[in-house]
């Protein structure tokens, strides 16, 4: 039995077999499925033109309405109802109604239905969001997970794996979102596809849950298959009073076997930032002069977890959002609303003049709660900058943690925290 | 089997939100999808195109989003076959169980102009620029992904299969 990587392991020990190599087809069992309001209908859709009658384990599928929630018109309505419909003829164990639910990948770890050891798929892009956990992600569409519904199986090509480490000590205002957004810049948008990202190193193993989430998050803004890190104290501490199932710790072999190894001091790194519309096109906030904005988005699977809202808080308090700019803060779920709330952030962003929406994924995909007109510009701490995507086709997106988003609302221009302190 | 038809060239990173904005996803008719295929990236493409048609792009194909949406988008508005230099991978296999043949050749990508006849033989993995009378090879895709996309997608597919065993 060779070497392998975390990645390797968790898709051996799904698939029964002692060792799995790169390149490899196989045929893995799933330990949960999950997808959303604009996901799921298709997948429902498919399921029933198979002939399906039941779902292969009703615990094991995850369903949340969160993209266009609450239902924004009758169309999303209509999407939402049939999942609901789905869920109630089912029994399905996880629904999670408009007042329970949240951003998908902020709910589930919180929530503790995804566990380290764990391999699972979802139908939406960012289910490698879970690899922060140590268990195996990734995104798939309706379709496969329609079959995934029937067999509770799903093939795989087992990915190459890279290495990404991180070393030095992270400066003041530097989080997970920058550490991914430097290493999308330096690799591309498609410098990871078909493979495994693991990130490693000292920086990774002091990093708190919430920013490793968001590095893994972004995983797929790399091309990767998932993004993955190795579970530690800060895991198990996370999932200790969380994990519904019982957490399988596993780990890389020293001598792994990595298609790439790339190391990376830290110590220097400014926020970073990703200029429209690619989220490869990265550089320092300093770098940045003179770009005014329209919409500051703080919030998202990205960044819309308790230490995000901290941060934007600590910047925000006591200050006024710009005149004629829109800072929309979207808690990620309702238990870090209710902490928000509890620990007065939410006033500080009342009084600063932000809006506060209900957990949704609403302007990330210019779905609503925040789309944006022809011209107009924001800066938010979501995951893609494409084209027309938070709203009309010459619309601009950039990209960043929340303290340059909070910054930059107060400044009503993209900022260095530092600038408005 | 073969395909052929006109082509619409594209660069890299043409990203499922350009493909089909999310704006638009509050439906999963395909039809209704169709009507807003590529339409932030190229409006002309949405008066111009036909049944048969052959979308060329760059590397990266697809990349973004899961939506199945994109793909379906694609095959409705009347795309026949996407080339490309490279697919990203949720892409790439949502476009196989929908039943859109996708081919990776980026020889063919470079060599392919907006407007060419293009025709592409995918069991012998052979790209053919009728225009120019230029050809390229590729690597078919497995025997699997080949009879999921004749049957039509997966889902028939594998209905197909359980029918006949």
């Amino acid at each position: 039995m060779g070497s392998m990587t975390i990645t390797e392991k968790i898709l051996a020990a799904h698939c029964g077999k002692q060792s799995v190599e790169p390149g490899e087809l196989i045929q893995a069992r799933l330990d949960l499925l999950l997808a959303n309001d604009i996901t799921a209908p298709m997948a429902i859709a498919e399921f029933e033109k198979a002939g399906a009658k039941r779902v292969f384990d009703a615990q094991r599928l995850v369903l949340v309405p969160d993209h266009f929630t609450p239902n924004k018109d009758i169309e999303s309505a209509e999407q939402c109802a049939v999942m609901r419909r789905f869920a109630q003829k089912h029994k399905i164990g996880h629904y999670f109604e408009v007042g329970e639910a949240g951003i998908e990948h902020a709910l589930l770890p919180e929530q503790g239905l995804v566990v380290p050891g764990d391999a699972m798929i979802g139908a939406d892009s960012h289910t490698c969001t879970y690899g922060a956990l140590g268990a195996f992600a990734t995104g798939v569409g309706s379709t496969d997970l329609a079959a995934a519904m029937i067999s509770g199986e799903t093939w795989f090509k087992v990915p190459e794996s890279m290495k990404f480490i991180y070393k030095g000590r992270l400066g003041e205002w530097i989080g997970g979102k920058d550490l991914i957004l430097m290493t999308i810049g330096d690799i591309g948008v498609d410098g990871a596809t078909y493979r495994a990202m693991e990130f490693t190193g000292p920086v990774i193993r002091t990093l708190a849950m919430d920013d490793r989430l968001t590095m893994c998050n972004m995983a797929i803004e790399a091309g990767g298959k998932n993004g993955i890190i190795e579970p530690d104290e800060i895991t198990r501490e996370y999932v200790r009073h969380r994990a519904k199932r019982l957490p399988v710790y596993f780990t890389s072999d020293p001598d792994a076997h990595y298609a790439v190894v790339k190391e990376y001091d830290v110590s220097e790194l400014e926020p970073q930032v990703a200029q429209p519309h690619l989220p490869e096109n990265v550089c320092g906030v300093s770098e940045i002069t003179t770009v005014t904005i329209d919409q500051s988005v703080i919030g998202s699977c990205t960044n819309g977890r308790i230490s995000d809202l901290q941060i934007a808080a600590r910047v925000l308090e006591g200050k006024r959002v710009a005149h004629f700019v829109r800072c929309i803060v979207i808690p990620g779920t309702w238990e870090i609303y209710r902490e928000a709330l509890h620990d007065g952030l939410i006033e500080i962003f009342l009084d600063a003049g932000c809006v506060v929406s209900p957990p949704t994924c609403g302007p990330c995909l210019g779905g609503h709660m925040g789309v944006l007109a022809k011209g107009e510009r924001a800066i938010a701490t979501t995951n893609r900058n494409f084209v027309g995507r938070m709203g009309h086709p010459e619309s601009e997106v950039y990209l960043s943690g929340p303290a340059v988003a909070a910054a930059s609302a107060v400044a009503g221009r993209i900022v260095h925290p530092e600038e408005v302190l | 089997m073969t395909i052929e038809g006109r082509a619409f060239v594209y660069g890299d990173n043409v990203n499922t939100d350009v493909i089909i904005p999310a704006r638009y996803l509050t439906s999963p008719d395909p039809a209704r999808l169709a009507e807003h295929c590529l339409e932030g990236l190229d409006p002309e493409f949405l008066k111009e195109r036909e049944k048969g048609d052959i979308v060329v792009g760059g590397k990266n194909f697809g990349c973004g989003s899961s939506r199945e949406h994109a793909p379906v988008a694609l095959k409705a508005a009347g795309v026949a076959c996407v080339v490309a230099k490279s697919f990203a991978r949720i892409f790439y296999r949502n476009a196989i169980n929908i039943g859109l043949p996708i081919v990776e050749c980026a020889e063919a990508a470079d060599g392919i102009k907006r407007g060419e006849r293009v025709r592409i033989d995918l069991t012998e993995g052979e790209i053919t620029n009728v225009t120019t009378k230029q050809s390229w090879g590729f690597a078919p895709l497995p025997q699997f992904a080949q009879e999921i996309l004749a049957a039509g997608g997966l889902m028939k597919y594998a209905v197909a299969k359980k029918k006949g065993s």
